[in-house]
């Protein structure tokens, strides 16, 4: 438990990605089974534990502490597991701290009542960080900003594997993976991927660059709209379905209606959507974004934005596994394959083309809501896990730029962690004052950040923590890929993958563009 | 007796004052006559007309302030000083090189000032030493019971462990510039670590001047002059301040350790940008706060600094009264 609560402590501090891949390698690359198997299940979310409330925490802390104490003290820490593995009185007497495998082992199937008796004596035996990490794990959400892709990644490369030769066979397996680690340690065979519902890792697209045009032929490539909702695999075997994210993320809970249409035999590959309330396509994507967030959504909000795929590819027909057939044949049988489906699985059209010059005009035309642009693929390339070099290309449309002015900077980490890097930006309203619409942290040159650094100090008013308000008078082109409605944000409007095109230091504050700009720019349905 | 009247004792605008000797106790602005706990700054500051202190805070006084030439009287622990028909000596505090608590006696009662203290066990200060008192004035900077202070050696594992870990990155520790950074030097020696240290300029003459009382640190450089390369995998100090800004810059791929009581508190170590927060503080922390309160024996304890409530509250459960004094002046982050 204690070296586990080492690696979370590590990962909640650290925020490079390429840090944390290395803190959680190094950890299963050097702990026993069966606690790193144990490890790698809570932070891929696999680990299956009773929950406790915040109040049965609660209530257990104050058997131990004074309550006046206790609120004193949740009052400065302000995080409630982390005062209570603070403030937990030492045992007279501490046993040696549990291991990971054996707090896993002795909750599965516990009810919450012995969840509750077994954390108290756990408690009392481990240190601040070991009741912090157990305190994470009974509570659910470790929130150290892993995901279950990253910690796969740095399994697949502490052992040097492909990563997508663990998400073949990951979801054949159950914490601790023993056989898992056994493949992996050259201790056993490599595990079998099973014929379950499992994910299999998806193909991606590389972006085009437009030069490469000239030393392509048109007649090798197919051309489809690149729909702008989530890729998703739908997998319906043997009377199990799951739909996953292109990570392996299970969400099926959050979209029943979607779910309830794969009535076939089969893996497809696709692109999940929203559809517009008149029928005609796809929501814009704020509507798919309201229902990512719910796990059981309600029945009010399926008929409102209800659910459908946009279905590009077929992995598996049956039992049979396509994925090594040249994309032509692939496609043939799904639209076979799709013949019988409900109307939730719609067949994403071919886009017939004889020259780029036809896909540069369709291009430049698609402003529709739910495309962003255009897929070309390789009529014979078979299908690859992971992002080859060559059969698949994603030709975004061009991004929407818009002049905002510079709110907040933030130091960055590691190499910018003296350098105010990352900035929160705003459009003027209609009463002239900023509001914020976003964040960006990068599209400057390191000589750009030194000047970016310098003015963020001489014009910083305010500071809150490791933030600094700053004076108006600083303008950024900001090119972003869509403008969206968004309650969280006090302007009222989001904007999809913002990055920062140009410094204009030449640009008065007063001239950068207005909330008003950017609502225009929201696509209706 | 229910109660005995320190009227001699009395807080004022300047700080705590002995009426008797007419003398403060770490006054915050100038004054005729001073005691001295401590070099801290926010204990100890120029201008005053006469200072009694240990011969180290004397030291630390003129290294920190070379124009300030006040009348300096040196008092050995435990050395009666007579000032104005009240007794004082002072008593090792345990908090930094030639840290003391001021003991006054006068009118037949004992009253302990102790500035700030700990009761870890520290290579480069006296260990603290309890003298029984009437009255017990003390400081809370880490007054909640959230606040426990691990053994400063685990910490520094955390520490040697990332240099091992990480080897291509900066390691830069932020260290308070009086104590804390002697201290972790001593700390990490004696962990087996023996590479070359560098230190920021604003580190190197207090650093010096514990050499010069006996403490070795073995190989130490300023950091001043030395190339990129060289910080590569190697360990440097410096204020906190300067850890997470600006001079960082010099060192290329930084990765940023703080050694501070805060860093306990996640939030906390969060808002100070630190990646490798350790948990070393110079202070008492809740459990040696509330032992040494009750090991004192005091009828009274007054509370000058910190989160004086929780502290008043537990005291007063445990039996002791105590009374919060709310002084100002006081820095809650220089630690």
């Amino acid at each position: 438990m204690q070296a586990f609560a080492a690696l979370l402590d590590g990962l909640a501090f650290t925020p490079a990605r390429n840090a944390k891949l290395r803190l959680i390698g190094d950890y299963l690359a050097t702990t026993p089974d069966p606690a790193r198997g144990y490890a790698l299940a809570a932070l891929t979310g696999e680990l299956d534990l009773p929950g406790l409330k915040p109040a049965a925490i609660r209530a257990l802390a104050s058997e131990r502490v004074d309550p006046t104490l206790f609120l004193m003290s949740y009052d400065y820490v302000g995080d409630l597991a982390e005062t209570v593995a603070l403030i937990w009185p030492l045992a007279e007497a501490r046993r040696p701290p549990p291991s990971l495998a054996e707090v896993v082992e002795a909750l599965e199937g516990a009810s919450r009542a012995e969840a509750t008796a077994l954390l108290a004596a756990w408690l009392d035996d481990l240190d601040a960080d070991g009741r912090w990490a157990l305190l994470k794990l009974l509570t659910g959400g470790l929130r150290v900003g892993v995901s279950a892709r990253l910690a796969k990644t740095a399994l697949a490369a502490a052992f040097g594997q492909p990563v997508a030769e663990i998400e073949e066979i990951w979801h054949g397996l159950t914490p601790p993976y023993a056989p898992l680690f056994a493949w992996l340690t050259g201790a056993g065979p490599r595990p079998d991927a099973g014929a379950g519902a499992g994910f299999r890792p998806v193909m991606l697209a590389n972006p085009l660059d437009e030069a490469q045009l000239a030393t392509l032929d048109p007649a090798d490539f197919r051309a489809e709209w690149k729909w702008d909702g989530v890729r998703v695999q739908a997998v319906s075997r043997g009377g199990e379905r799951r739909l996953y994210t292109r990570t392996g993320d299970d969400i099926s809970q959050s979209f029943p209606d979607v779910v309830a249409a794969l009535d076939f035999e089969g893996v497809i590959d696709g692109e999940l959507l929203v559809a517009a309330a008149d029928g005609t396509g796809p929501a814009p994507f704020a509507a798919l974004q309201q229902r990512l967030g719910r796990k059981r959504p309600s029945v009010k909000l399926i008929a409102a934005a209800p659910g459908f795929i946009q279905v590009y590819d077929l992995l598996f027909d049956g039992a049979a596994d396509l994925r090594g057939e040249p994309f032509d044949r692939r496609r043939q049988a799904l639209e076979r394959f799709l013949r019988a489906a409900s109307p939730k699985l719609a067949l994403s059209p071919l886009t017939p083309f004889a020259r780029w010059d036809d896909l540069r005009a369709l291009r430049a035309g698609a402003r529709a809501a739910g495309i962003e642009g255009l897929i070309l693929k390789r009529r014979d390339a078979p299908y690859l896990a992971g992002r080859p070099q060559g059969p698949w290309f994603k030709w975004k449309r061009d991004p929407l730029t818009l002049d905002f002015v510079v709110m907040y900077a933030q130091r960055g980490h590691g190499r910018r962690s003296s350098f105010y890097s990352d900035f929160t930006f705003g459009a003027w309203t209609a009463e002239g004052t900023l509001a914020p619409v976003g964040k960006a942290y990068s599209g400057y040159t390191d000589t750009e950040l030194v000047e970016l650094d310098k003015f963020v100090r001489a014009h910083a008013t305010e500071r809150f923590g490791p933030v600094r308000a700053v004076a108006p008078g600083l303008v950024f082109e900001v090119a972003f890929d869509a403008a969206q409605r968004s309650s969280r944000h006090k302007s009222g409007v989001a904007l999809r993958f913002p990055r920062i095109k140009r410094i204009r230091w030449d640009k008065p504050a007063g001239e950068a563009d207005t909330v008003a700009a950017v609502l225009a720019l929201i696509e209706t349905e | 007796m229910a109660t005995r009247p320190f009227d001699w004792l009395e807080l004022r605008p300047e700080g705590l004052y002995c009426r008797p000797a007419d003398l403060y106790i770490d006054p915050t602005r100038p004054v005729a006559r001073a005691v001295i706990t401590h070099g801290h700054a926010d204990h100890a500051r120029p201008g005053h007309g006469a200072v009694l202190a240990t011969a180290e805070t004397h030291a630390i006084m003129a290294v920190r302030y070379p124009d300030d030439a006040p009348e300096r009287q040196a008092a050995a622990y435990g050395a009666p000083v007579a000032l104005g028909g009240v007794r004082f000596w002072l008593a090792p505090a345990g908090h930094v090189l030639g840290s003391a608590q001021v003991v006054i006696e006068h009118g037949g009662a004992r009253a302990v000032v102790s500035g700030d203290y700990k009761r870890q066990a520290d290579p480069t200060a006296a260990p603290f030493e309890p003298v029984r008192a009437d009255l017990f004035v003390t400081e809370a900077t880490f007054g909640l019971p959230v606040f426990r202070h691990p053994e400063p050696e685990h910490e520094v594992e955390k520490l040697l462990a990332s240099l091992t870990q990480f080897p291509e990155r900066a390691h830069l520790l932020g260290v308070y510039g009086l104590g804390k950074c002697q201290r972790m030097l001593a700390l990490i020696r004696a962990a087996g670590y023996d590479a070359p240290i560098y230190l920021h300029g604003a580190l190197i003459a207090l650093t010096e001047l514990y050499r010069a009382h006996g403490h070795d640190f073995g190989d130490i450089r300023p950091a001043a002059g030395a190339s990129k390369a060289a910080f590569q995998g190697a360990l440097t100090l410096a204020p906190p301040s300067a850890a997470t800004d600006r001079w960082a810059r010099r060192l290329g791929d930084v990765k940023a350790a703080i050694a501070s009581g805060w860093m306990g508190v996640r939030a906390r170590a969060r808002q100070r940008g630190a990646e490798l927060p350790l948990v070393i503080s110079d202070h008492a922390d809740w459990d040696a706060l509330l032992r040494t309160c009750l090991e004192t024996q005091a009828e009274e304890v007054w509370i000058t600094h910190g989160r004086e409530d929780a502290l008043a509250y537990a005291l007063a459960a445990a039996g002791q009264r105590a009374r919060p004094l709310r002084l100002a002046g006081r820095e809650d982050d220089a630690e």
